[in-house]
Order: C-alpha cells, then structure tokens, then sequence
C-alpha cells in the first residue's frame, strides 16, 4: 500500500517518512462539545511560541476577534450563534418550547437622539408573536492545523523547510523557510500562512517582527513533545476539551465520546478529521462537531492537493513519452 | 462561571458528564449558558422572587427534608407574638422606625426572647458599620433556649412563618415579576427537589455580583433557606459556594481588609460600647449562646499578644487600648465621599482600581483628584495612577491637570510568580505559592513593602514621648529578612498567623490551644493549624489519586483542615450517615468517637445522645445534634431573628432604580438600604416616583473571560487585549430596531451619573423578557475598560450610583436603569450637559431625592418626589 502510492490512503507518517522505529503518533482531540469558549488555548500557544498580536480589531463576530487561522494565530477559537434549541443545549430531540418571548422587535424606527422615546412601558406583545423564535445556540470550537497524514503543504516545499517529526507531525523550521509561499494555496484547510511584517500590521508601530515573511503554523509543540510534555494548548485547556495523545487512542475515545452523545439524545455530534480513509488519510487533528463542518468554518470533504500528483505525474509521463515519440517520429520522417 | 472561572468550570464539566443536570440561570445567555442542559432568562434584580417561588414550591409540596428540617434547623422554633411580617405590612417587618430606616429587631426575637437583643449598638450605627458583616462567621448570637414544635403547626413557628412569608411567591408571579415562563420555571423547581434528599444533594453555586445588589446579604439568605429546606448544606456535593472574584478574596475577609472587622471575624471595636477588652469580648461571647464563640477571649487576647508581643500583658488588658476604634461608616465608598469632601488626605492603592472598578467611577477620580497624596501599587500604570491627566473629567474640564493637588506615588508591585505567600480560596483552603522568579527592577511584594514601611515609621517615631505612639513604638516588627532586598520571611508571618507558645515557640495545633492568659500568641484563631508541628501545611501538594475523595493532605483548609463545614449535618440527629451514598462523616459506637472521610465539624468525643446540663453556655451547650455550631441555638437559620439589618427574612424588594413597581408590596426597594442623598450622587427615578419611563431600560455588568475586573491584569497585556479589543455593549434584535443602532456601530448609555459609548453588539444572547404585561429590555455591559493599556474605552461602572446594601455596605452595581442612544456620546462639555439634561427630564433637581419608605403611614415624603413644572409637561415619548 506504502510503497504503491504514498500520497493518500492510510498511512503510518512517520514510517511514511523514514524513520525506522518512531513514537506513536501524536495528535489532538478537540472535542467542541466542552469548549466553554475561554481562549486559553489561544493564549498559551502565543505564549509558548513566541507568536506576535495579531491586531487589536474588534470583528464583530460574536466573541472572535482573532479572526482565522493564520501566521499569527495557530490555534484559533470559533464562535457561532445559532438559532437552535430552546433551553436545552445539549440534550433531546429539537422541540419547540414557549418561553413567551416576543419574537422580534418592534418595528418602530428608532428615536432621534436626544429624545425621550420610551422603550418598555408604552410597547405590549402582540399575543401571536409569542414563543414564535426558536431559541439559540452557541458553539464554541478551537481549531488547530490538521496535522495531516498526507500533508500537501509539506509535499510541495521546495526547500524541505517542512518536514515531517517523528511523531508524524508537521513542523515549520523558520531558518530554512525562503518564504516562497508554495504551501499556502497547498493547504486545503487555509491553515498555513505566511507572517506579515510591520508595515502590513494595523497596529503598524514599528517593532521587528519575528520570522517577517516565513511560513507559520502549528508545531504542535515539536520542543514540548521532545521534552515529554503536552502541548500549550492542551496543557492549559481547562474542560480537557483539547486532548492530546496518541492518534490511535485518540480516535477511541473519541468514537467513544460520540457513541455516548449519541445515546443522550446528541444525534448531531460528529467526527471531523479521524477516517484514515479520508481526503488527507486521517488527520492528527481531529474534531467532535455539533453541527455540520461548513458552520465551523471547516471544509466538508477536504482533498489533499497531491492527491492526483502520482496521476499528474504518469499522465505527464505519457504526455512527455508522446512527445519525445512524436519528434522522435518527425526527426525519421525527416530523414526520409 | 465558564465565563468567570474557567479553571473552576471543569468540575461542572466533569460532573455533566457523569449525568449532573447544569441549570444557568442569568439575565444575559454567557459562555455557562452555552455548555448547562438549561438556561433560564430571568429580570435582572428579581432573584429573591425566583428563588422564593422555588421555596414555595417546596413548601406548598411538602418536598423539604424533613428530618433534617426539624432535627436540624431552627424551623420548629417558636417565633414571638409581637412579629408582624411583610405580608401583614405590605413590605415592612415589625420595628421599623421610618425616620432612621432601620429595624428594632426585639419583635423578631424567638418567644420569650424579646428582650435579648444584644443592645451593643443602636440600629443606625449597625448599619452604618457593617455589623452583619461582622457576624459573618458568627452566627445568630440567640440565646440557646427557644421553644420548640417539632410538628411544625404552630402558627408562629419558623416553618409556618416561612410558609405563609412565601406563599405569594407562586409560578405566576415568578412569570409577572422575573419573566421566567411556568413551565421552565417548574421544570427549575422539579431539578433541584428531585436531585436532594437523603440519596443526593445540590449545589448552589454563585459568582460574587450576586451580592452586588442593595439586598444582597438576602438574595444568599435566599439560597441559604432553600439549601437547608433540602437538606444541602453540611453534606457532601451539598453546600452554598461563593466564587470568588480574584485570588484570596477569602483570605482577604479572614485575614481581612475591611474597616469593622480584624482577623478571624473578630469585630473591630467601636468608641461607644467596648471601652475595655472586657467589654468587647463579652459582646462577642453573647452570654447565654452555644458555640465556640464563647472562647472569644482567648481569640481576642492572642491576636493582640500577636500584635504587641512582650508588650502585651494581663495588667495592661493586653494592650486592647492601642486598637483603633471605629465610630461610624467608614467603608470605601463613605471614605471616597469624604475625599470629594476634603475629609480625607492620603490614600493607599493596593491591586485595586477604583477609577474603573467601583461605583459611580467620576466620584472616585475626583475622590483622588482631591487628596494630598495617594500611594498605588500596581503591575501596571493604572488609571487610578493616571486619573489626573487622561480621566474622562480632563476633557469635561473637571480635572484640570495643572491645578490638580494630588502627588501620586506609583510603586511597583511583584507578582504572584514573584512573590511566596499564601492564598485562600472559597473552601477556605489556603494554598502556599513558591516565588517562581525574583522580582525585577524596582518590583517588590506587598511583604516587603508593609514591613519595611512599619519599619521605617518605627525608625521615626522611636523617640517620641507623645502617647499616640505608643501602640506604633511597641508593635512586635521582628521578622527575619534574607537576601539583597531584605525580603521578610512570608513563612515567619505565616507562623504568627498559626499561633505559638510564648515560651517555647511551638507552634499550635489548634485553636483550642490558645490560651487567655498570655501564654500564646496568634494572629488569626481560625488559621490555627495551618502550621501544626512545625510544617507549613498549606505547602502540601499530595496527588489527589494517591489519597482520600476528600483529599485532605492537599493545602490546609481553616477551620482544622475541614473540608465541608457543619459537617455533623452529614449524618442523622443519632450519628448515622443519611444514606450509604452520601456518608461522609459519623458515629462510630465502638470507639465512642466521631469520624468519617473529612474531619469531624464536632466535639471528637461528645455523642449524638449529648444533653446540655442545665444553665449551660458557650461548648458545653451544644448538644449532640447540633450541627450549626457556630448559632446560638445550634440551628440551622432558616429565619433570622438578629444579626440582620433590613429584615429576619429574605423579601423581594426591587432594585433601587427600576422600571416596574414592586408586585408584591407597596414597598418598592430595601426600605433601610444605605444611601448618600448627595447631588452628585442621583438615583434614577423608580416607581411609584414619576418619571422612571426616563430611564426605560435595566442594565447589569459581568466580565469577559478575556478580561480580569478592572483591567488592570489584562488590558496591559497584548495577548489579552486582542481578544476582547474594544468596549462594547449587548443589545437584542428588538432593542436594536427600537432605537435604530447597528451591530458594531457605536451606541452611548446614559444614566443620571454618565453616559458612556460603546460599539454595539447585536445578539441574540439577550432577550427581551415579558414583565408586569409588558416588554423589558436588558442591556449588557462588560466593565473593564478605561483610559489606559493598550486597548481603551469608557467605563461601564461610571454609569451606576452609590447605594449600598445595609448590612455589609456592598454597592448595588448589577442592577440599574438606563437609556441607550445611537452614535457616540458628546464630547466636552457637551457631556455633562447631555446628562444634566437627562437629570432635569427626570426631576433630578434641587435637592430632590426620592423617597425610600413607599408604604402606608411610613412614607417618607421628604424630598417630595415632585417633579418640575418643566418636566412634567414634557411626557413619555416627546
């Protein structure tokens, strides 16, 4: 299977890599559904790993303002507000409940400033707009580099800044990266970036910008696991809603984690990431979801982007041995 | 509490994901709302309805625990004749003096008690010195005797009273008061009941804004009856829990920072009633109570030798005349007025921020901005250290930086990595820090900086003749110092905490070793044993897997290493466990002692069958099922005869400022709350006054997790700051339609203190509720931000007043009325005028203030609540 195509399908990366007798692989479980949305994760990763402020911008995005995964942003927290079910945020079957809630406001154009318009007393529900609102859900989520077992960003490196660890991870080495940039459109989750200098900054104070211009991403704190400790963020999660470990326990629990939702009536939990069979052979990082991935910001049935490199390259082949065959050809026919 | 505590959060994971149910109940849908199985809206300042229809509930139901109800509360005690209740005083109890606004709590006493009212005090001076506060680990000082109907049906027994207290308090009214629909409302009811008894008990957990109101101390006396009702308290997984807002805010109440108290609960003594140690420890002792209390001399007199060391001696009362005393309000927010006033000239800041953190921000920075001199300490350059040149006031023009008097001294201050200690944290569990890292430039500890302060003014008056130094020139300042910055040993300070032997220097063990005769000293009787047989027990770190579910051996938690207080509550009046799965500690016959996974909150020795001989006090006369050692009648106080200001029963009372009339009573808000009638310090109107539809909306304050209170943690930080970048307030839909405001446009809030902007945040997280027949919108604040850091915005805590609940004077900063505009607010002088003209539109003029007793003969028409010719043609919606 190795031998026959190593760019997708179910692989052991390391072994994939070359090394002779690797650890186990490691990797993330972010199980969402006990996000409580704290940013810990955020924090100790900047932290640990030196990674700059990412602007001081309010988005408006409910609670986010890091915005996505970037070059100054290796774990990234999501938080989508949803109509969902009422009171119950976990549990049973959607059913509607009438909280007696007026369903939307009034339509009244707001007051002119200044003035002294009264906004409660004068404003009666209309009875039938009661109980009308579905009622509402928040999901929280830290997402991270997937940690691929077929890692396109690693595959089109022209400088093997990128490389594989021994834990089956994918790291960045800062002082080999040229910044050519190759890796980014690679990623099919938009996960690798490359870091902006000041000038690109909104904060633009001047201040010298570690790696300007490399390629950045997720380590999965290569330095912690060498020293036999857990990763920043999983270290600092507070719920345990990032767990690290090895990538084969991990996916027990967490098929054992959806197997118990599933039974308390969560028919919407899910895995994302954890089929071996999947478009990038299984991530190392992998997620229980609540709800589809498109909601997370998550790419539904992500590809690695060398998938076909070993097709390209035989059609390549081909097209390259009919050539040579056609002027091959055309040279005899000339000498006729 | 996922917003607030997340580290603490886990624990309710953990237990959701063993089947705990996670009910939320909050005015606004935060992070906790997100992960509970319920979540349930409710009207800011409405709780004591919600939890009051719960204990109707229970009540109407006959769902308490009953055996622990009659064995062990004081539900069966027989109340006097002479109390009159707020149902029969439409919101008042008996002994109100409407022209003081406080209580003769003689009526509330139990039968045959009337006249045993501690009089150590008159009833203005209780609330303007905190007393209840003082009581906070004292209990009722009740004598021992009450009588008693263990079957409950006489009609002035405790039961019966709460019954007919609480009968009003029905599911509809909870829907017209709080906005809490039957259904969930009952759904609430059925959780909590169902989920304690004999088998299983509940925690109540609350994070400390729940005090921030001007009923505070009731809204937990709420929680309180409801817990004992069911039989939650003194039994594992049971229990009341306060979060706390910071690290050590217990230590900082046991070890404490406040003016009425000193250390272990021991009331600071007052000029008129405790002119000698004699008297002041009698007023502690109350004599003919029970409980440990009636060793009060022995706590009293070894702080004292803790405090003056060989200078304190039997002759001289051990040197109780050098305490200070106190006369009257001298809490933050009275001390803040005096310095507007001139009153006060110097001033301490110690990792607090009150330019942004406290009440009614412009009167605390012109509070500072009036002062001779103020010392901060802080991490950062806070805005109470820069308050004179970038407060809100420079660009109104009433801070003006040239002019301002103030010499401020900004010192920096280690941090807690830099710096050993310990810290208490809400189970009472002190917890030893090492120093991670020495200081570095200019930073010192708090250690450091008292000690060598002390030293230095010792340096100074060492020879003075005057006597007022005395008590400075004799005070024992001798604590071993090492290294370059002659750091103070925190463990020598702790040991003196712990109490020792004068002679030998062996630490004590327990409190019970403290002695009244000199020969022990010790700071805080209640941490006695934190240092027992010479070893810093707060140091310990033993795995949790690799001993008890209890965990003792890990930190030291006062009193005596026990884990869950009034634990004797654990097992029935014979000492057996309630159940095998909730058996935590009991009788063991055979040894003829108590014992159990946690240490016994018990005499080791005295058997469940104990009878107090006659004429007995203090100790000797709890009984051996009396759980609640500290009361005087070893009850559990499910009412409240003394010790309380503003009433022997929790009573919903509205907030200060509120769009809506009180349903229940025709007394609208805490009739005997602490008030400053001053003209910079307006309340909105609230009904029945005139003009509340000024200020239409209710707005509350929490955190972010992003942020730590005041800013002074975070806002400096830029890890932090770019997480929350930007002051912002939450609005619903409906709200934003009615008055035009766009989600992250800007908005301004206006009160009749400030208005204050902010971008605005559009979500479905906030709700209108239906109240009274009819909508109300709540507005959400976050309050961290100021003028400094890296991220910077308007103060929502500029927006509140100052009043205060009257028994422990916490200001009322979770409720309030306001109104919202769209667009940024003025500038300049443009600012006050905005609000002044708010103010006029209100009737906030002259020197109006609105009237506090809203009922029968009482009403206080001082004041008038007469609006002006002006304002009262101008109505709603002009």
């Amino acid at each position: 299977m190795i031998g026959h195509n190593s760019l997708f399908g179910p692989v052991d990366p390391a072994h994939d890599a070359g090394y002779d007798d690797p650890p186990k692989r490691k990797g993330f479980f972010t199980d969402t559904s006990i996000c409580i949305g704290c940013k810990a994760c955020e924090v100790a990763c900047k932290e640990w790993n030196d990674v700059p402020e990412a602007g001081f911008d309010m988005l408006g995005s409910s609670y986010d303002n890091s915005h996505s995964l970037n070059a100054d942003q290796w774990r990234h927290v999501t938080f989508i507000e949803q109509p969902g079910r009422t009171g119950e945020q976990e549990r049973g079957p959607r059913r509607p409940v009438d909280l007696g809630l007026p369903t939307v406001g009034p339509e009244e154009v707001g007051p002119e400033v200044g003035s002294v318009e009264t906004g409660g007393p004068e404003v009666l529900l209309p009875d039938d707009m009661e109980g009308e609102k579905p009622d509402f859900r928040w999901l929280m989520s830290s997402d991270v580099c997937k940690h691929c077992t077929h890692a396109a960003c690693l595959d089109v490196c022209p400088t093997g800044s990128l490389f594989r660890t021994e834990f089956g991870t994918v790291v960045v080495q800062d002082d080999i990266c040229n910044g050519c940039g190759y890796c980014v459109p690679a990623c099919p989750y938009g996960v690798i970036d490359r870091r902006r200098g000041s000038g690109d900054n909104k904060s633009g104070d001047n201040k010298v910008v570690l790696n300007e211009g490399i390629a950045q991403k997720c380590t999965l704190c290569y330095d912690r696991l060498r020293a036999d400790q857990k990763p920043a963020c999983a270290q600092a999660c507070p719920t345990e809603s990032i767990q690290f470990g090895d990538v084969e326990e991990l996916r027990r629990r967490a098929d054992e984690r959806v197997a118990r939702l599933h039974e308390a009536g969560v028919m919407d939990a899910r895995l994302y990431g954890n089929d071996p069979n999947d478009g990038v052979g299984g991530a190392g990082a992998f997620f229980l979801l609540l709800d589809e991935p498109e909601v997370y910001g998550l790419p539904p049935d992500p590809v690695v982007s060398t998938k076909d490199l070993p097709k390209m390259f035989n059609r390549a082949t081909a097209a390259a041995v009919a050539m040579l065959a056609g002027a091959a050809v055309s040279f005899l026919g000339r000498r006729r | 509490m996922a917003e607030a505590h997340p580290v603490g959060f886990q624990w309710v994971m953990e237990a959701k994901a063993r089947g705990a149910k996670v009910i939320h109940v909050d005015p606004r849908f935060t992070r906790t709302s997100a992960l509970a199985d319920t979540y349930v809206p409710l009207r800011v300042g409405t709780d004591i309805v919600f939890l009051g229809g719960i204990i109707n509930y229970v009540l109407e139901n006959e769902l308490d625990f009953r055996d622990y109800v009659v064995a062990y509360t004081n539900a069966a005690s027989i109340v006097s004749d002479e109390f009159r209740d707020t149902e029969d005083l439409d919101g008042l109890f008996s002994g109100f003096d409407a022209q003081t606004r406080t209580y003769d709590p003689g009526s509330w006493q139990y039968a045959g008690q009337e006249k045993h009212t501690p009089e150590d005090m008159d009833h203005p001076m209780k609330r303007e010195t905190a007393s209840a506060l003082q009581h906070e680990s004292h209990g009722m000082q009740v004598r021992s005797e009450a009588p008693r109907d263990e079957t409950l049906q006489h009609p002035r027994c405790v039961y019966q009273i709460l019954k007919r207290h609480y009968a009003r308090y029905t599911p509809e009214m909870v829907a017209e008061a709080c906005g809490v629909p039957v259904e969930q409302f009952l759904d609430v009811c059925r959780a909590w009941t169902s989920s304690s008894g004999r088998d299983r008990t509940t925690a109540l957990v609350y994070s400390v804004g729940w005090t921030q109101h001007s009923v505070g101390v009731q809204y937990i006396r709420t929680g309180a009856i409801l817990q004992l009702l069911l039989g939650n308290i003194g039994r594992p997984g049971g229990g009341i829990l306060a979060l706390r807002g910071h690290a050590s805010i217990q230590g900082s109440t046991d070890i404490p920072t406040l003016f009425n108290l000193l250390p272990g609960y021991l009331p600071m003594p007052n000029v008129k009633d405790h002119t000698n140690l004699d008297d002041w420890v009698e007023a502690i002792q109350h004599p003919g109570a029970k409980g440990f209390w009636g060793e009060a001399d022995a706590y009293g007199i070894n702080l004292l030798k803790a405090y003056w060391g060989d200078a304190a001696t039997p002759e001289n009362d051990f040197c109780f005349d050098y305490l200070p005393r106190i006369s009257g309000d001298h809490g933050t927010y009275r001390t803040v007025l005096d310095m507007i006033d001139g009153k006060v000239k110097g001033y301490f800041l110690l990792g607090q921020n009150p330019a942004v953190g406290s009440a009614h921000g412009k009167a605390q920075r012109l509070g500072m901005a009036n002062l001779d001199w103020l010392v901060v300490r802080d991490l950062f350059e806070i805005e109470s250290a820069t308050f004179w040149k970038d407060s809100p006031e420079i660009e109104t023009g009433e801070i003006v930086p040239e002019e301002c008097g103030t010499e401020v001294f900004l010192l920096p201050a280690a941090s807690h990595v830099e710096k050993e200690g310990t810290f208490t944290q809400t189970q009472r569990m002190l917890q030893w820090r090492e120093k991670a890292l020495n200081p570095v430039g200019d930073r010192r500890s708090e250690l450091w900086f008292f000690y060598h302060l002390g030293r230095l003014v010792k340096e100074r008056l060492a020879r003075s003749t005057d006597d007022k130094d005395r008590p400075v020139q004799d005070l024992a300042w001798d604590y071993p110092v090492s290294g370059p910055l002659e750091e103070p040993s925190a463990e020598a300070v702790l040991k003196e905490i712990n109490g020792y032997e004068v002679e030998t220097g062996r630490p004590l063990s327990s409190y019970t070793e403290m002695r009244s005769d000199g020969s022990t000293a010790g700071g805080c009787w209640i941490y006695a044993g934190v240092f027992a047989d010479g070893v810093n027990q707060a140091a310990r770190r033993k795995p949790g897997k690799d001993q008890s579910w209890v965990a003792p051996e890990w930190g030291w938690a006062w009193p005596s290493n026990r884990r869950i207080l009034y634990n004797r509550a654990s097992a029935d009046p014979e000492g057996r466990p309630w159940s095998e799965r909730k058996a935590y500690v009991w009788w063991d016959e055979e040894k003829g002692e108590w014992t159990g996974h946690d240490v016994p909150d018990f005499q080791k020795n005295k058997p469940p069958s104990y009878r107090k001989p006659e004429d007995s006090e203090g100790v000797d006369a709890i009984e051996g099922d009396d759980p609640f050692i500290m009361q005087g009648d070893g009850k559990g106080a499910l009412y409240v005869p003394q010790g309380l200001v503003d009433g022997p029963l929790p009573t919903h009372y509205e907030p200060v400022e509120s769009p809506f009339r009180n349903p229940l009573y025709g007394q609208q808000a805490n009739p005997s709350r602490k008030q400053y009638d001053r003209d910079d310090n307006p309340m909105n109107p609230s009904p029945p006054e005139e003009h509340s539809e000024v200020f239409p909306f209710v707005f509350t304050t929490s955190r972010l997790t992003e942020h730590h209170t005041a800013g002074g943690m975070s806002r400096f930080l830029e890890h932090l700051s770019e997480l929350q970048p930007e002051m912002f307030i939450e609005v619903s839909p409906a709200l934003a339609a009615e008055r035009g405001l766009e989600h992250m446009g800007w908005c301004h809030v206006v009160t009749a203190r400030a208005a204050i902007e902010g971008r605005v945040m559009v979500t479905d997280r906030l709700k209108p509720l239906k109240v009274e027949g009819r909508v109300v919108h709540q507005v959400w604040l976050p309050y961290h931000w100021g003028s400094g850091g890296l991220v910077t915005g308007d103060s929502a805590n500029d927006l509140f007043g100052i009043t205060l609940d009257p028994n422990v004077l916490i200001q009322e900063t979770k409720a309030g009325t306001c109104d919202v505009l769209p667009g940024r607010r003025p500038r300049g002088a443009d600012l006050p005028r905005l609000v002044a003209e708010y103010r006029r539109r209100a009737g906030l003029v002259g020197d109006h203030h609105a009237p506090i007793v809203t009922v029968g003969d009482h009403v206080d028409v001082q004041g008038g609540g007469q609006p002006t010719d002006d304002s009262s043609e101008r109505g709603p919606g002009q």
